[in-house]
C-alpha cells in the first residue's frame, strides 16, 4: 500500500520511499524514514496536499509524493514480529 | 570573536538573535558568502558578533539557502556556532545539529521553547543530551529571555577554547567502515581545500557533486569513493543517501528515548488543530483567507491610513507654513526660501506622511508571517498555485511584495526548485508595493471621493491577476518543466514576540524615514532644480520654460496614447524610479501644491479616466532600482535586472493605453 491510499485518521508505518532524487531525499532528511510511524491528519481544502504528523511535529506533502512511499499498516508490522 | 547563530525554520531563532543584539544589528556582507546577512553584537558580550543564518533543515544543497548556510559555516570559518533547535520538536530539529557537529566548529546547543515543554509535564535530561552528543547544550526561553545568558556565557566559553564537539561519529556498521575509507581518500583534498575532513566524507557518501567539485577530487578518487558508497549500499540495503540519513535518525531516537519524556500532546499543538479545523477546513479556508487579507486591507488603507495620514499631513502643512513664515521674516534669499519650502519640504511631507500606512501593513504581514498562518496559506494555496507552475510556497515572497519587492524577492531563496524561484521573482513585481499607495491613496481620493477602497482593491487586484497570468505564461513558455516540489513544516500557531514585531516595524520605518531624506530628498531637489531653472540656468517662475518641461516632454510623447500627455506626470514616473515614492513627491512639488489641495490641483492633469491609466501605470512599470537590482542578483546579474524593468515597463504602458483608449470608445471621449 502507499500513503497516498491512507485514510484520514489512521496511521502506518513506513516501508521505502521513493521518487524523484531531490525530493526524496528531502522527505528522508524531514523525518520520513523506514519504519517511522506516520499519521494522515489531515487533507487540504481542496483534496491535495495531505498533512502528516510524524517525529511529533506536522508536516505536509502531495498526494503525487505520497504515492511514492511504501507503507505497511501497524497491525501488519506487529504481525511480522509476533 | 564570530558567532553564528543557526537553527531550523519556526524554531525561534529570530526572537533569540533579537534578545541576544537588542537594537545593535546591521547588516553586513561576507566575501565568502555571496548575499548580505543580519550580524548583530551581543548586548552582553561587547567582542561577540552574532551572524543570523537563515532558516534550514539540512545542510544538503536543496535549496540555496541551505548552500548559502554552508558557504557561509566552512569559508568563513565562524569561531562558534550557536544551533538553536525547538525542544517541543526536538526529534527533526537534531537532524540539523548531527551535519553541524561534523564541521567541528566550537558549538553549543540551545534547547529553545523548554517553558512549553515544561508546561506540558514533559521533561528533557539537558545534561544527558549534552553528554551524549559531545556538546554543551543549555535549556532557554528565548521568548522570556530565559537561559539567554547562561548560553551566551557557554558560548564565550567554548569559543575561547576552541572546543570543537567531541565526538562526530554517531554510525554504526557499514556505513562507518564507508566513512572512514572516504575520510582516509580525501584527507589531503578536504586540508587544503579547508572543509572539516568528515563532513566533506558524509557528503560525497551522499553523492554530493558540490563537494566533489569543491574537493578537486581525482578520478581514481571518486572512483574509491563510489566504491565505499557502493559496498555500504550492498551492506545496509539502502541506497547511499537513505543510509546515512537513517543512520542519522536512528541515533538520534536513541538520544531522544534516553532523555525526552513527552507526558502527553501538548496545548499548542491541541490549540493549534483547533485552529487549523477552521483555518485549513474545506468550507472555511478560503473565505477566512480572503477574509483576513480584506480585513488586513481595510484596516491598513481605510482606518488607519486615512486617519493617521491626515493627520500627520494636517503637521506637516502646518509645519511647513510656520517655516515659510518664520523664514521669510528672518530674510531669507527668495531662491533658497523657494528651494526649501517648495522643493525640500513639500516633497518630504508629501513622502512621510504614508508613513503609519506602511508601517501598519508590514504589522499585518509580520502577524501572518510569525504566527503561523502563512504555512498555511501556502498550504491550502498549493494546489491552485501549481496550475502556475509554482509551489504554495511560492505564496510568501508574493505576500510580502505587497510589502516591499526586496525583500519579498530574498524570500525567494527558501524555494527549493530554480524554476519556480525565477518564475516567483518575476511575478513578484506585479504584487503592487507598499510604496506605491501614496499614488492610489492621493488619485483616489482626487477623483473617487466615494470609493477609495474599491478602487485600492481593484488595482492590488488586478497587479496580482496580471501577475498571476504573466507565471501562466512563463510556466507554458519559456520556464516549461516538471512540478515544483512541496515539502513544508506546519508549525504550531504561536503569538509571535512582541519584541520582534517592535523590531521589524523599528527597521521598516527607520528605513522608510532615510529614504525619504536620502532618495526621495535628493529626487525632490532635483525636480525642483529642474522645474525651476531654464535650459540658460535662469530662476523661472513659470515651469513650462524649465529644463524639466523639455525632458518631460520627449516622454510624454511616449505616454500620449495612454492619456496622460502632460509633461509633469511623465517627470513624475521617471523620479519614481530612485523610489515609488518620489512619483508623488514630485508631482506635489510639480503642482506647486502644499499637501492637501494636491488633489485637487491634480484635475487640471488629469481626467478621471487619464487618472485611472496614469494609476494603471505606476501600478505595472518598473520597479524602483532597489528592486530591480535585487531581482538582478536573484536571477542571472544585470542583464536580467535589466530586462525585468523593460518588460515591466513595456506591459505597463500596453495595459494603460489599452484603459484609456478602451475607456474612450466606451465613453465616447467624454471623459
Amino acid at each position: 500500500m502507499t500513503l497516498n491510499n491512507l485514510a484520514v485518521g489512521n496511521s502506518a508505518r513506513v516501508v521505502s520511499v521513493g521518487g524523484e532524487k531531490a525530493i526524496r531525499r528531502r522527505l528522508l532528511e524531514m523525518g520520513i524514514t523506514p519504519k517511522t510511524v506516520v499519521t494522515v491528519k489531515k487533507v487540504a481544502p481542496m483534496g491535495d496536499p495531505i498533512e502528516l504528523l510524524l517525529r511529533g511535529y506536522v508536516l505536509s506533502i502531495r498526494l503525487s509524493d505520497a504515492e511514492r512511499i511504501e507503507i505497511e499498516s501497524l497491525d501488519a508490522a506487529k504481525g511480522s514480529f509476533a | 570573536m564570530r558567532v553564528g547563530l543557526i537553527g531550523n525554520q519556526n524554531c525561534g531563532k529570530t526572537t533569540l538573535f533579537n534578545q541576544i543584539t537588542g537594537s545593535n544589528q546591521k547588516v553586513g556582507n561576507f566575501p565568502g558568502v555571496t548575499v548580505s546577512l543580519s550580524i548583530g553584537k551581543a548586548l552582553e558580550h561587547k567582542d561577540m558578533e552574532i551572524i543570523d543564518l537563515p532558516g534550514i533543515y539540512s545542510l544538503s544543497p536543496y535549496t540555496s539557502e541551505e548552500i548559502l548556510t554552508r558557504d557561509f559555516l566552512i569559508n568563513e570559518s565562524p569561531d562558534a556556532i550557536i544551533n538553536i533547535v525547538d525542544a517541543t520538536n526536538i526529534e527533526r530539529n537534531l537532524y540539523l545539529t548531527l551535519q553541524l557537529i561534523e564541521l567541528s566548529i566550537p558549538m553549543v546547543l540551545a534547547l529553545n521553547m523548554m517553558d512549553e515543554v515544561q508546561a506540558n509535564n514533559g521533561t528533557i535530561d539537558v545534561e544527558m543530551i549534552s553528554e551524549m552528543l559531545g556538546i554543551p547544550a543549555v535549556p532557554i526561553a528565548a521568548i522570556h529571555n530565559q537561559g539567554v545568558s547562561e548560553l551566551l556565557q557557554t558560548v564565550a566559553d567554548i569559543a575561547e577554547s576552541r572546543k570543537v564537539p567531541e565526538k562526530t561519529d554517531f554510525c554504526t556498521g557499514a556505513v562507518h567502515r564507508a566513512i572512514h575509507a572516504v575520510q582516509h581518500v580525501i584527507e589531503d583534498h578536504a586540508l587544503i581545500g579547508s572543509v572539516p575532513t568528515r563532513f566533506a566524507a558524509t557528503k560525497l557518501l551522499e553523492g554530493d557533486n558540490l563537494m566533489a567539485e569543491r574537493l578537486k577530487l581525482s578520478e581514481n578518487e571518486i572512483d574509491l569513493i563510489e566504491h565505499a558508497a557502493a559496498e555500504m549500499e550492498e551492506e545496509t540495503l539502502a541506497d547511499r543517501e537513505a543510509a546515512i540519513i537513517e543512520m542519522r535518525y536512528a541515533f538520534i531516537e536513541g538520544v531522544c528515548s534516553a532523555t525526552v519524556v513527552k507526558a502527553r500532546e501538548s496545548k499548542e499543538y491541541i490549540r493549534s488543530a483547533k485552529i487549523d479545523s477552521v483555518l485549513t477546513s474545506r468550507a472555511w479556508a478560503f473565505p477566512a483567507f480572503f477574509g483576513i487579507m480584506l480585513f488586513v486591507f481595510w484596516i491598513t488603507f481605510g482606518v488607519v491610513g486615512a486617519a493617521l495620514s491626515s493627520l500627520l499631513s494636517a503637521a506637516f502643512a502646518g509645519f511647513s507654513s510656520f517655516a515659510k513664515s518664520a523664514l521669510s521674516r528672518y530674510g531669507l534669499n527668495y531662491i533658497v526660501l523657494a528651494l526649501i519650502t517648495e522643493g525640500a519640504l513639500t516633497g518630504i511631507s508629501a513622502v512621510l506622511s504614508f508613513l503609519p500606512t506602511i508601517i501598519t501593513l508590514f504589522f499585518f504581514l509580520s502577524i501572518l508571517e510569525d504566527s503561523g498562518y502563512m504555512a498555511r496559506v501556502a498550504y491550502i494555496m498549493d494546489k491552485p498555485l501549481r496550475k502556475i507552475g509554482l509551489s504554495g510556497k511560492s505564496i510568501v515572497p508574493m505576500l510580502m511584495g505587497f510589502g516591499c519587492t526586496v525583500p519579498a524577492v530574498m524570500a525567494t531563496r527558501t524555494l527549493p526548485s530554480e524554476r519556480g524561484r525565477m518564475i516567483t521573482v518575476l511575478i513578484t513585481p506585479f504584487m503592487s508595493c507598499s510604496a506605491k499607495l501614496p499614488i492610489y491613496a492621493l488619485f483616489a481620493s482626487a477623483f473617487f471621493p466615494n470609493s477609495v477602497a474599491l478602487v485600492m482593491a481593484s488595482l492590488y487586484f488586478f497587479g496580482a491577476a496580471l501577475g498571476i497570468a504573466a507565471g501562466y505564461i512563463m510556466n507554458k513558455t519559456a520556464f516549461s518543466g516538471s512540478p515544483i516540489p512541496f515539502v513544508m513544516e506546519l508549525p504550531n500557531y504561536r503569538f509571535p514576540s512582541a519584541k520582534t514585531v517592535m523590531r521589524l516595524l523599528w527597521d521598516k520605518a527607520k528605513d522608510f524615514i532615510q529614504r525619504a531624506f536620502s532618495i526621495v530628498f535628493l529626487a525632490t531637489l532635483a525636480i525642483w532644480i529642474l522645474q525651476s531653472f531654464d535650459s540658460r540656468l535662469n530662476y523661472t517662475l513659470d515651469s513650462s520654460e524649465s529644463m524639466l518641461s523639455s525632458i518631460g516632454h520627449y516622454a510624454s510623447i511616449v505616454l500620449g496614447p495612454a492619456g496622460f500627455s502632460d509633461w509633469r506626470a511623465a517627470s513624475a514616473l521617471i523620479t519614481g524610479f530612485s523610489a515609488k515614492e518620489a512619483v508623488i513627491s514630485s508631482l506635489a512639488v510639480l503642482l506647486g501644491s502644499q499637501e492637501g489641495n494636491a488633489g485637487a490641483a491634480l484635475h487640471t492633469m488629469f481626467t478621471p479616466l487619464s487618472a485611472v491609466s496614469f494609476l494603471v501605470f505606476s501600478l505595472l512599470y518598473t520597479p524602483c532600482i532597489a528592486a530591480v537590482a535585487a531581482a538582478g542578483r536573484e536571477l542571472r546579474g544585470v542583464k536580467d535586472a535589466f530586462l525585468v524593468a523593460a518588460a515591466q515597463t513595456g506591459i505597463a504602458w500596453l495595459m494603460a493605453v489599452i484603459v484609456y483608449q478602451a475607456g474612450r470608445l466606451f465613453t465616447n471621449g467624454a471623459y
